[in-house]
């Protein structure tokens, strides 16, 4: 289907106050009829156990002038910028711009992550935070494999981030293994669910592949609740241990680090550890992804998110390629699991919710899938923004949904949206993934 | 014998409801092409509304059951259906020529936005209603003092559930509506070609889908007699087996579906355990896909090179 077909030129768009007034009523009256009863009567259960309810046109009254307001400035932008759907392609000097600023900023980005605990050595609450950035960054960068570089939508990625974490927290209050023992056995187990997912779903493309994904996060959380025996069902495990450096406990005892190396006990030891250890391991996600799509299965991923038949025509097996990449990226979701567990030092099945899912993916997506970099920089916008909200609390998913609706708007493609060609003649130049066109993986 | 005719019932009456969801489901996948995640959450609004209008009338002073109920259908198919059109409107016209997983995101982050919008609005708590339409009959009296009884909201429930699908049948098969909305699931640049509006067919899918959902929630809200914010995305997942079970784009596919994943959800709570009864479903869509990856009636899809 043609993308340029039946769409009205740009002058042929009305313009002007009168077009705006109009809209804007119509918009107001859409909104009272929506907000009428949803905002304008509230329920509540009553004293005697019945639902009582009473009015609030005042905040109903708000909503609407909101809208109103918001429909003329949306409006009155969207006259000065000219319509969004125009010609998206970059031109020739922002794209040599951006390439120069893409070479420039990932360095300068691996250096200032570097630096972090130094800088910001005393400040607990933005160390913390630059963990969580950094572990969604790893896991971005792993569901990367199977959607930006396989383009294989799986909306279950959080299942095997939720069995990492379980492996590594059953293995170490059960049998007393140590972190390091555990981790490379949380990635393995985590991969062989991967493919045990993998094998089913291998005949199926695009939105079937989203869904039974979907059903199988779903499933593995479900099973997490309720088998109690195995899991602690919805309490979840506590007193998972705390990750040792090598052997070496971070703790005020005799034989903690503080103690051996004879400096004063301090609590941000232990944050600055966790932060190097999910750096290092965010850094090798990235650098086998990139060793990867060097090698004939990363170009087959690749060659696969393109176009599957045309894959199969050129004798790519597709079963293995398929398999190889979910069971790549679920190794990876397995692996920040296991150090979300070692981190939090309690699970519960409510962090591997569906959101979780939908977070990674839209931190894949936003990134301009495929991109290292625009991943990375995703993450930090999306974990960033989220954490701004922290403080209206009832409002945060709220405002975060409108935003992935808002992005998605603006940019389709990512931040980054273009791609970087794997094998090129000459010159390696940047394409606008405008120009690409996927196929159904 | 008697307690399994008594969950077929229960079952056929939990299957109607998910069917008249997943009709939602089918049709805009099968004119769009894309899963429209927030269609869980039409329902849950759709039932809130019902709920809230419900309360309204009575508090009003109209006493006449019957008349109430009408009143609420329409009032929350009418709403519901404005709330599809103005999504449709915000989170998807504007991606529809956009690479395949851009509407998926923000369908995504629209269920997102109206789960979190009715919590929002009116409180996180479950919303329990007394019960609207009581009485039954007793069908059968078993030796062992087991009845197999089928109550009138049952009866309602399944009874709505006809007509509604009557009405929906001639409205795609009879009417010029219909007729475009055929036209743009064949081939939506043709059927631009031969004087379809495109835009105008796919607004209305959604708007009658959610009208649909709408039904259903309210339904839902008669039989279980409470609403909550997050009803939506349970109930839309295993709308969504359904409509994927019966194939995808088949409208008597989406009610088979549904009735299907209504009985296997009841039957496996009544002979198994209820705790697993979602994992269940859930398994069986995806053993359907892999020995039947176009559902049951769906149409085998043609690779196009």
């Amino acid at each position: 289907m043609s993308a340029t077909s039946a769409r009205p030129s740009p002058a042929a768009q009305p313009s002007g106050g009168a077009f705006i007034l109009k809209k804007a009523l119509i918009s107001a009256a859409v909104a009272l009829v929506l907000f009428s009863l949803m905002i304008g009567v509230r329920t509540e259960a009553g004293p005697q156990g019945g639902l009582i309810y009473w009015t609030r046109f005042g905040d109903l009254a708000a909503m609407v002038g909101t809208v109103f307001g918001g429909s003329i400035i949306v409006e009155l932008l969207r006259q000065w910028w000219g319509p969004i759907d125009k010609d998206r392609i970059v031109p020739k000097p922002v794209q040599s711009a951006m390439s120069f600023a893409g070479r420039w900023l990932a360095p300068a980005l691996l250096v200032f992550a570097f630096l972090v605990p130094v800088i910001f050595y005393n400040q607990r609450y933005i160390l913390d935070l630059s963990i969580l950035v950094l572990t969604y960054v790893m896991l971005g960068w792993g569901l990367n494999v199977v959607v930006g570089l396989a383009g294989l939508l799986d909306l279950g990625y959080v299942a095997f981030y939720a069995v990492g974490a379980y492996s590594y927290a059953l293995l170490a209050t059960n049998f007393g293994l140590s972190f390091w023992v555990c981790l490379p056995l949380a990635g393995i187990l985590a991969a062989f669910w991967g493919v045990l997912l993998g094998f089913p779903v291998l005949r199926l493309r695009g939105d079937y592949l989203a869904i039974v994904t979907l059903a199988f996060g779903e499933i593995i959380r479900l099973v997490i609740i309720n088998w109690q025996s195995l899991t602690g069902g919805p309490n979840g495990v506590s007193g998972i241990p705390r990750p040792t450096m090598f052997g070496i406990p971070l703790t005020p005892g005799d034989d903690g680090l503080a103690a051996r190396l004879g400096i004063e006990f301090s609590p941000t030891h232990r944050l600055v550890f966790l932060f190097y250890l999910i750096l290092a391991m965010a850094l090798l996600t990235n650098w086998v992804t990139i060793r990867l799509r060097r090698l004939p299965i990363g170009r087959a991923w690749e060659a696969l998110r393109e176009d599957e038949v045309a894959c199969r025509a050129l004798g790519i097996n597709t079963t293995t390629t398929k398999l190889t990449a979910f069971a790549t990226g679920a190794m990876f979701g397995g692996l920040a699991g296991a150090f979300f567990a070692t981190r939090q030092g309690f699970i519960s099945p409510e962090s591997f919710t569906f959101q979780e899912s939908a977070l990674v993916l839209a931190i894949v997506v936003l990134g301009g899938m495929g991109s290292q970099l625009g991943v990375a920089l995703a993450a930090l916008t999306m974990i960033g923004g989220f954490e701004l909200f922290r403080g209206f609390d009832q409002y945060r998913m709220l405002v975060f949904g409108m935003a992935m609706v808002v992005l998605m708007i603006w940019r389709p493609r990512g931040l980054i949206g273009h791609r970087a060609p794997t094998v090129f003649l000459e010159r390696n130049q940047a394409i606008s993934s405008d120009l690409v066109k996927e196929g159904h993986g | 014998m008697d307690y399994f005719a008594q969950q077929l019932i229960n079952g056929l009456v939990l299957g109607s409801i998910y069917g008249l969801i997943a009709i939602g489901y089918t049709m805009v996948y099968g004119i769009v092409g894309m899963i429209n995640f927030a269609h869980g959450d039409i329902f849950m609004i759709g039932g809130f509304i019902a709920l809230i209008s419900f309360l309204v009338l009575v508090s009003l002073g109209l006493t006449a059951i019957p008349l109430i109920l009408l009143i609420v259908l329409l009032v929350s198919m009418a709403i519901t259906a404005l709330y599809g059109w103005t999504i449709e409107r915000i989170a998807y016209r504007p991606l529809r020529h956009s690479f395949r997983l851009a509407p998926m995101l923000s369908a995504i982050g629209m269920s997102f936005v109206l789960t979190n919008f009715s919590q929002v609005s009116q409180g996180a708590r479950v919303k329990p209603v007394p019960p609207i339409i009581t009485g039954g009959y007793t069908l059968h009296e078993g030796p062992a003092g087991f009845a197999v009884q089928l109550s009138n909201v049952q009866i309602m429930v399944v009874l709505a559930t006809i007509v509604v699908l009557a009405l929906f049948t001639w409205l795609v098969s009879r009417t010029r509506l219909g007729r475009d909305m055929r036209a743009c699931e064949q081939d939506q640049t043709m059927a631009a070609l031969l004087g379809v509006d495109v835009d105008r067919t796919i607004s209305m899918t959604f708007v009658i889908g959610a009208a649909l959902a709408a039904v259903a929630g309210m339904m839902y809200l008669l039989y279980y007699g409470l609403v909550d914010f997050f009803m939506g995305f349970v109930a839309g997942i295993k709308a969504f087996t359904a409509a994927v079970l019966g194939g995808i784009g088949s409208l008597p596919g989406a009610m088979l579906g549904g009735l299907a994943i209504g009985l296997i959800e009841t039957m496996w709570s009544a002979y198994f355990s209820v705790e697993y009864k979602d994992v269940a479903a859930f398994s069986i869509l995806i053993v359907v896909l892999i020995f039947m990856p176009t559902g049951l009636l769906g149409r085998p899809e043609v690779e196009k090179v």
